[in-house]
């Protein structure tokens, strides 16, 4: 049901776009939804922080970036690479520090996301260094993908697609294992869950998630820097899963939907940008603590009643 | 052995600063269980206070002062008009409030400042003193000694007032707290306005050192956090060892093996540490009851 909504907003939204300028907002709307689901089902779902998400995203990025340039693979070939390699990456590390619980594990994700982006930065030969790469274009069965307009659609079959993955894994036995974790890991382990296993699924899922969204990122850009894979995207990253509510799959959309659009509207108000946002985030925190949908969800079940 | 002594005390004199960043964020982790990410603010805004109020003509001390009270004033509203109508929110939404309020300082900043990089002569000039062939500039030993003096002064306040001894029973359980009379309230007030002080001091000392500007926040409460985390949150001697630690990690890499990988093998060494000792270097592991 929740599928189908978004799938119809997804069709319908383009024939309320005035100029290109917004299917250039809708797509990157879609494409830091689909890694924010991917996140939120490691955070909402199975209660684990990461603060270094953006490392994904980074590998994907620079994979589709340095594939094509480096080694003349098609770009479609390294966006499947630069997901496995995340994969593998949150495969190696994860067994080790998913064993760290609340604020430990979320220095030591933290340090992570550092790590790569720290790589990223150094090793220019291969990509550029701090003043980034530019990323040859998708080709797709000969087709040169150009154009706002043809990404929105391939960014938005592609955030459906996830979606419809994200809520069937939470209806399926490594879902409700995943949110017994999240209730009391003791409690699932008692169970018969194996806990360490669901936590290292559901952590490199996740970050196949933002690896995906990366190599989107950097395909629709033409252009990636390091940043990409920064402290500062990590927490934003985090700021839409908590500020569109976490554990709700909706609630990613509207997290990344709020996140994008606000600093592109803010711009109106130049300098005071940063302040705003700061403050705008604070009181959505303050007043709606459980993020968007959960609360504005909250307030319907309570008038019905 | 030049070189030894030349990395030991630029090593030491970032993670002094590291350490009085870490504590800050042990003081209110330890009132409230709130991670606070705008400590890092506080060292911004002592250092750019201090700046721009000593450019205005302010004599350098008086502006120092100013300082401190304006960054402390500023942890005392972060908690009363941010921290404290989210009460009962969970963690996740706490540290968020945190992170907003840190953009939101640093946006501030950069109306109020502006986006260069400044600088404050130190206090007993920036002539280096020659050591075993090391030199050594004397705003360091200033650092140190710095840090070692509030690292005591809080230690003697927490161990021998009344106050202190209220912030340690808050720390210990909050509910007991309130159930003897401790204002607990009052007591995160506190933690918020003194981590903000020392945030400012580490903030103003370390400037002459390695310039300010409007976004050094950032990395600071990372490295702080990291600090914390790798001393065992919670522990203030963990804080203050975890941030030696890191800064001396640093200065070894930086100097044996590349200035560019310095922050990479802290965190490494950081990751390992916490995957062979999940809960720091002195802090107590948590018992989960179920």
């Amino acid at each position: 049901m929740p599928a189908i909504v978004v799938a119809v907003i997804v069709i319908t939204l383009p024939l309320f776009f005035p100029s290109a300028y917004y299917y250039r907002i809708g797509v990157l709307v879609f494409i830091f939804a689909l890694a924010v689901v991917g996140l939120n089902l490691l955070m909402g779902f199975a209660g684990q922080v990461s603060l270094g998400h953006a490392g994904f995203l980074g590998i994907g990025a620079y994979s589709v970036a340095i594939g094509p340039i480096h080694f003349g693979a098609p770009s479609w070939l390294c966006l499947f690479a630069g997901a496995i390699l995340s994969g593998a990456v949150a495969f190696l590390v994860g067994r080790p520090i998913l064993r760290l619980k609340g604020h430990y594990l979320a220095v030591a994700t933290l340090g992570l996301g550092l790590l790569v982006a720290i790589v990223l930065t150094n090793e220019a030969g291969w990509t550029g260094g701090p003043d980034g790469m530019s990323v040859s274009r998708l080709v797709l069965f000969g087709w040169n993908v150009r154009g706002a307009d043809a990404w929105y659609w391939i960014a938005g079959t592609t955030f459906v697609g996830g979606f419809v993955l994200a809520l069937n894994l939470m209806d399926s036995s490594t879902g409700r294992a995943l949110q017994a974790i999240h209730d009391s890991e003791i409690g699932a382990l008692v169970l018969g869950i194996d806990v360490a296993r669901k936590k290292l699924t559901i952590f490199i899922i996740s970050a196949m998630y933002a690896s995906v969204a990366g190599s989107y990122l950097a395909l629709f850009n033409g252009y990636i820097t390091p940043d990409a894979a920064g402290f500062l995207r990590s927490i934003e990253l985090v700021a839409m899963v908590v500020l569109g509510g976490m554990g709700s799959v909706v609630g990613s959309l509207v997290g990344a939907m709020v996140l994008v659009v606000l600093p592109q509207v803010l711009t109106i108000f130049h300098e005071y940008e940063q302040a705003l946002l700061g403050l705008i985030v604070m009181v959505f925190m303050i007043f709606l603590r459980r993020g968007i949908v959960p609360s504005i969800v909250a307030a319907f079940a309570g008038r019905r009643k | 052995m030049a070189e030894l002594l030349q990395f030991i005390s630029s090593g030491l004199t970032v993670g002094a600063i590291y350490a009085l960043v870490a504590l800050g964020f042990t003081l209110i982790y330890k009132s409230s269980d709130i991670i606070n990410f705008a400590q890092g603010e506080f060292v911004m805004l002592g250092g750019m206070t201090t700046v721009f109020v000593a450019l205005a003509g302010v004599p350098l001390p008086l502006a120092a002062l100013i300082a401190i009270i304006v960054t402390t004033a500023i942890g005392f509203a972060l908690h009363r008009l941010a921290i404290e109508p989210a009460r009962g929110a969970s963690p996740v939404a706490l540290i968020m409030i945190t992170i907003g309020a840190s953009i939101f300082l640093r946006g501030v900043a950069q109306i109020v400042f502006d986006r260069r990089f400044h600088s404050l002569p130190p206090l007993f000039g920036a002539d280096p003193i020659q050591f075993g062939g090391a030199a050594i500039l004397p705003q360091s030993l200033v650092v140190l000694a710095s840090a070692t003096a509030i690292v005591t002064l809080l230690w003697l306040f927490i161990d021998r007032t009344l106050l202190g001894k209220a912030v340690l029973a808050t720390a210990a359980n909050r509910l007991a707290a309130r159930l003897i009379g401790i204002d607990t309230r009052r007591i995160v007030d506190f933690s918020f306005a003194v981590s903000a002080a020392i945030g400012a001091i580490a903030g103003i000392l370390i400037t002459p050192i390695a310039l300010t500007s409007y976004d050094v926040g950032t990395l600071l409460a990372l490295k702080g956090f990291a600090a914390a985390m790798l001393g065992g949150i919670g522990s203030a001697l963990g804080a203050v060892i975890g941030g030696l630690l890191i800064g001396m990690i640093e200065a070894f890499a930086a100097g044996y093996f590349s200035s560019n990988y310095k922050d990479a093998v802290a965190f490494l060494i950081i990751l390992v540490v916490l995957v062979s000792i999940p809960q720091g270097l002195f802090g107590r592991a948590k018992v989960e009851r179920v």
